[in-house]
């Protein structure tokens, strides 16, 4: 468990977890990105931007 | 031989579709890096690449070209081509490559600013759809009833700041029974098709469609390789969509095609990660010349 960097709720890291991959905060629904898996480091994810897509 | 850091992958979104490729290159015992788009920097003079082959899974179109364009110029073997993401990443690109290639599509026009895109509307009739040139997920992609509502919808498309958003892209709107049909396909060969069922017009799976097995017909399979073909693309997600006459249209071409849905509705029939892991490792092995 690690503290959500937006609301500071625990959120639970699935196991294994990679750099980069997206988490989602269950208190606040923001979208997490792993930073670093050791120490383990959330940030908040990148918004969406205009030319995103497939 | 595969040597470390033989192979790239470029992503700055690792999304379900990147960890299934990872995990397929490390079933294979390949070393590969990956690179996030983010971090990326390079001075202009650099003249060999560190990467021969190079997945580009990047998710934004500006960093996706940028990148493919700068790497296949230090001469890496890049997938997909930046020419072919160019044209994938802008649907009017892809709509012209698809006529050219002699391949059906809905009726579609493309007008300069938003008064011709009424005069484009009101040729093509109503009801009608506006598209964004770029961008994905069904976004901004809207549906006019009628005159009126394409006055109101206009006025918005007039008031974007950026130019590009001020060219118009119009098509008629088909049909469809609230489902379209995906295809995917790679290094030439269609992995299979799957049905996208939606209550709403909009059928994208980002949209909360449901993604269901589909048979692939003869027909199908020469539409959607075709497809690819004629955007040049090495990997791709094709669209299309069966008109109220029963015939199947193309609507467009993905560069970046997100498959965990397709997947799902594919189940074992095929392992999409491992294919494209083949097609890149072909690349490696042959090259920019294929």
């Amino acid at each position: 468990m690690v503290s959500c960097p937006e609301c500071e709720a625990q959120v639970m890291v699935p196991s294994p977890v990679h750099t980069h991959d997206i988490l989602e905060c269950d208190e606040c629904r923001m979208e997490l990105e792993v930073l670093s898996v050791s120490p383990m480091v959330l940030g908040l994810a990148p918004e969406v931007e205009e030319d995103w897509g497939e | 031989m595969i040597t470390e850091g033989s192979v790239a992958v470029v992503a700055s979104r690792v999304r379900g579709e990147e960890r299934r490729i990872f995990e397929a290159l490390q079933r294979r015992g390949v070393e590969y890096v990956h690179l996030d788009s983010r971090t990326l920097w390079t001075f202009c003079d650099t003249t060999q690449t560190r990467w021969p082959a190079v997945l580009n899974r990047e998710i934004g179109y500006e960093r996706a070209v940028t990148v493919a364009r700068t790497l296949e110029a230090f001469g890496a073997a890049v997938i997909n081509s930046a020419a072919a993401t160019e044209i994938c990443g802008d649907k009017w690109r892809t709509t012209l490559a698809l006529c050219k290639a002699g391949l059906p599509v809905p009726r579609t026009a493309l007008a300069c600013t938003p008064d011709a895109a009424q005069t484009a509307l009101d040729a093509i009739g109503y009801p009608a759809v506006i598209k964004p040139l770029t961008g994905s997920w069904g976004r901004l992609v809207t549906l006019v009833r009628d005159r009126q509502m394409a006055e109101t919808v206009l006025e918005y498309v007039a008031a974007m700041p950026a130019p590009q958003s001020r060219l118009v892209y119009v098509q008629e709107m088909i049909g469809h029974g609230g489902r379209d049909i995906r295809a995917i396909v790679v290094n030439g060969e269609v992995l299979g098709t799957i049905y996208r069922r939606s209550e709403g017009w909009r059928t994208n799976l980002a949209r909360g469609a449901i993604a269901e097995y589909c048979p692939l017909t003869p027909e199908l399979n020469k539409l959607a390789s075709s497809a690819a073909a004629a955007v040049k693309a090495d990997i791709a997600g094709v669209d299309l969509i069966e008109d109220d006459d029963g015939r199947i249209l193309v609507l467009e071409v993905n560069h970046g095609v997100e498959f965990a849905g397709f997947q799902y509705a594919m189940r074992d029939r095929v392992d999409v990660a491992n294919e494209i892991v083949d097609c890149l490792l072909e690349r490696l092995v042959h090259g920019v010349e294929r």
